[in-house]
């Protein structure tokens, strides 16, 4: 009998081990299939992205023999940096290199070789060293950005003249100044020093960069004592009855929120009824730390959780009270869950822009903030107006200006990560 | 150790909070222009905004892009600090709204128009040269159009282009264009949609009769997937409309002069969109653009002052000024004179007596 059952049970296994092996297989492929196309997406995301956006770390600079003519700068005899014509001195210069350029039209085309920005960092030059006045200098002042698109083939030259931005007298002079090696490229320092600007040649991340900078400063003053504060009280001293239910279910309601919410109520609460001022970072600050509460709250109650009862019963048999228990003893060895759970909070606080757009965020701010009342944007927000932007150019510095927010995401998460590797402990 | 740098932190966050909001409430008078409104007319609004800011001792005005209708009810809000000084618009202000402005003591508005844009339908430069009239743009895009008899609605049938007028192309009808909450939108429908519509006896002839329904017959696009709503962002139709030589894409001039290489504007009613046929008034569907300043913060507000006079010298606005550069086209030379005339004077809009 006992035989005969075995016999079946083994032939039963044996019949039915093949389609398991089969599924197994087939579910192990399925892993690793969906596994790739993950990293496929983001390889071909980083792809596009770096293709796109790393030519706009290199700026393009036309050279030019800058005259710091007193006939222009001081007609009067004083120097006037209100209101002298600093433009026409870079145009001056850059005609200097084509005496043949004489009607209107064909000087207007030549000046539009050159940006704006030359005008402001010769009024800069002069503004530093008043003894220029009188002299010539040699300076490398930007390209406009038409100019770098060409350098950059962005736009192409083969195309004909009424299907690209430039024209053909303009692509002569540019191959002209090429073979002078009166153009050249150089690292794009304007993109992290400068506000923002309307010239793609000019725009920088210097303001959002300080904006978000500003608003998690106030997120993380914010938030992290509040955060922690609320998770001490609820996992150590709350008593466990309905209402502390209800309030973890709201908390972690509140964590799944859609972040406009919080944008609205900022704008109700922040700016309607206490009336800070719009786009300030300190009214960004505010909404991003009622975003990231709830964060902080449901991972510093799972840090303080995950302490063991033993250390605080061994606290308390010594004689320790209850305060002594938690600050001494818990808080410590929760710690470092607690700021692992800030980090990420403020990662994600650092990546939002949609709460931004109701506080008065999205706006051209050129000035770069200086505290926490001026008006600011955000890293987010600046990549967003930089994609709706008509100019070429500034496609490759929404690529560039991504790169930039990926690299602080990254350098943040990976601190948290070696933080929790570091400090952790096994009980 | 611990304790002590726990502490430490909570009362360096604490008070860090606390000087925060200090430093906010303190803030009173503001010493930069504070502008809202449309996003078409934010690209010319900043750049002057830049170039004031870069040119005079003032600091750079900040430019919000909330919308027309958006920014003139922030505008209304009222007078003071908190409120902005100029609101943008791709249309022109209510009455409604400046009645609103009125009861919010906002009692003096002057009205600057600054030039023109023109909305134009493109398509890939792989696409097909087309032109359309606006009773075309009508039949192909409305959601009922007219059925055999007089009076008679039925839902667009009409799949193809060669379907709405057989001098056209068989190709599939698919249009990308602007969301509602778009000024672009807005202008779209009242010039190009109820411009062909009008072109209907029947319908024309319905607009004195029953207002709302001659409003809801010519303003209301078809929702069958022929029109694609494809956001805000102009650049992204541009893209898709490269990708996909048979669609069009309804955007403003700016970005067509933009992406010369990559798409073309059709003729409607025979006149290409270009950059002096919109100046001259030949191509039917442009529209003024307004920025609105409240007179009370004139002498006020730091810089707003000399924010106006930039905006309305001929370096900036005029012919071969730097704002034509960025696709604005300017008005005749006269109009401008007037126009700069009226700011310098501080000329207000009249309110309508109820």
């Amino acid at each position: 009998m006992s035989g005969e059952s075995t016999v079946t049970t083994r032939s039963k296994v044996e019949r039915s081990l093949g389609k398991r092996r089969r599924k197994e297989s087939i579910f192990r492929i399925l892993g690793i299939a969906s596994t790739l196309v993950g990293v496929l997406f983001l390889l071909v995301f980083f792809w596009t992205l770096i293709g796109q956006g790393s030519s706009a770390f290199l700026q393009t600079f036309i050279e030019i023999e800058v005259e710091f003519s007193e006939d222009i700068l001081a007609p009067a005899g004083e120097l006037d940096l209100a209101y002298a014509d600093f433009d026409a001195i870079a145009r001056n210069a850059l005609r200097e290199k084509f005496p043949d350029v004489t009607s209107r039209s064909e000087r207007r085309e030549l000046n539009q070789l050159i940006s704006v920005g030359a005008g402001y960092q010769i009024k800069d030059a002069i503004a530093g060293d008043p003894d220029l006045l009188g002299t010539t200098l040699l300076m490398q002042v930007p390209a406009a950005a038409n100019v770098d698109m060409v350098l950059k083939e962005n736009i192409d030259r083969n195309l004909g003249e009424d299907r690209r931005p430039i024209s053909d007298s303009q692509l002569e002079w540019i191959d002209a100044l090429i073979a002078d090696g009166s153009l050249v490229s150089k690292f794009n320092v304007a993109l992290f020093t400068n506000g923002d600007s309307r010239e793609p040649e000019l725009a920088g991340i210097r303001g959002a960069l300080m904006g978000s900078f500003y608003m998690l400063l106030i997120t993380v003053a914010l938030a992290f004592p509040i955060g922690a504060a609320a998770a001490i009280y609820l996992e150590e001293f709350a008593p466990k009855n309905r209402w502390s239910d209800l309030i973890e279910v709201n908390i972690n309601n509140l964590a799944a929120v859609p972040s406009i919410v919080f944008g609205l109520l900022g704008l109700a609460v922040f700016i309607n009824w206490m009336s800070i001022p719009r786009s300030a970072p300190l009214v960004g600050g505010l909404v991003l730390s009622l975003l990231t509460l709830p964060v902080i709250i449901i991972a510093a109650r799972a840090a303080i959780k995950a302490v063991p009862p033993s250390i605080r019963e061994a606290a308390l048999g010594l004689g320790a009270s209850k305060m002594q228990v938690v600050f001494h003893h818990v808080m410590p060895l929760a710690m470092p869950g607690m700021l692992t759970g800030t980090i990420i909070g403020m990662s994600r606080a650092l990546g939002e822009s949609a709460p931004l757009l109701m506080i008065g965020m999205v706006a051209f701010i050129v000035d770069v903030p200086a505290g926490f009342s001026d008006p600011a944007t955000a890293l987010p927000v600046q990549i967003y107006l930089w994609a709706d932007s008509p100019e070429r150019a500034f496609a490759e510095r929404t690529s560039a200006a991504i790169i930039v927010l990926l690299g602080f995401l990254l350098v943040m998460n990976l601190a948290a990560v070696i933080m929790r590797k570091k400090v952790e402990r096994k009980w | 150790m611990a304790k002590r740098s726990m502490r430490s932190v909570i009362v360096a966050s604490t008070l860090a909070s606390i000087v925060i909001c200090g430093d906010a409430f303190a803030q009173s008078g503001r010493d930069y222009v504070y502008i809202v409104g449309s996003s078409t007319v934010y690209p010319f609004a900043t750049v002057v905004a830049e170039r004031f800011g870069r040119g005079s001792d003032f600091k750079t005005p900040k430019v919000e892009s909330t919308g027309s209708g958006g920014g003139l009810k922030l505008f209304c809000d009222g007078i003071g600090v908190d409120y902005p000084d100029i609101a943008n618009a791709s249309r022109a202000i209510k009455q409604s709204e400046l009645a609103m402005c009125a009861s919010n003591g906002v009692a003096e508005v002057i009205e600057v128009k600054i030039g023109y844009d023109g909305i134009v339908v493109a398509n890939a430069i792989a696409g097909r040269e087309i032109s359309l009239s606006r009773q075309d743009i009508f039949l192909a895009l409305a959601k009922e159009v007219p059925g055999g008899a007089d009076g008679d609605l039925i839902e667009n049938p009409y799949q193809t282009w060669q379907d709405v007028n057989s001098s056209l192309p068989a190709q599939r009808i698919e249009v990308l264009g602007p969301p509602p909450t778009s000024g672009t939108r807005d202008a779209f429908v009242e010039l190009a949609m109820e411009g062909g519509c009008k072109t209907i006896p029947w319908i024309a002839a319905l607009k004195n009769e029953d207002g709302d329904k001659y409003k809801a017959v010519c303003h209301t696009i078809r929702e069958d997937g022929k029109f694609i709503e494809a956001g805000e962002n102009d650049n992204l139709i541009v893209q898709k409309l490269e990708a996909n030589p048979s669609a069009f894409g309804i955007f403003g001039f700016s970005f067509l002069d933009q992406n010369a290489e990559k798409v073309k504007g059709a003729a409607i009613d025979g006149t290409v969109p270009t950059f002096d046929a919109i100046a001259d008034g030949s191509y039917p569907v442009s529209r003024p653009l307004y920025f609105y300043v409240k007179k009370a913060h004139v002498d006020v507000i730091p810089g707003l002052r000399g924010f106006l006079r930039e905006f309305t010298s001929e370096r900036a606005w005029g012919e071969e000024g730097y704002l034509s550069d960025r696709g604005l086209i300017p008005m005749p030379t006269v109009e401008r004179k007037a126009v700069a005339n009226a700011v310098s004077q501080l000329t207000p809009l009249a309110v309508a007596e109820k």
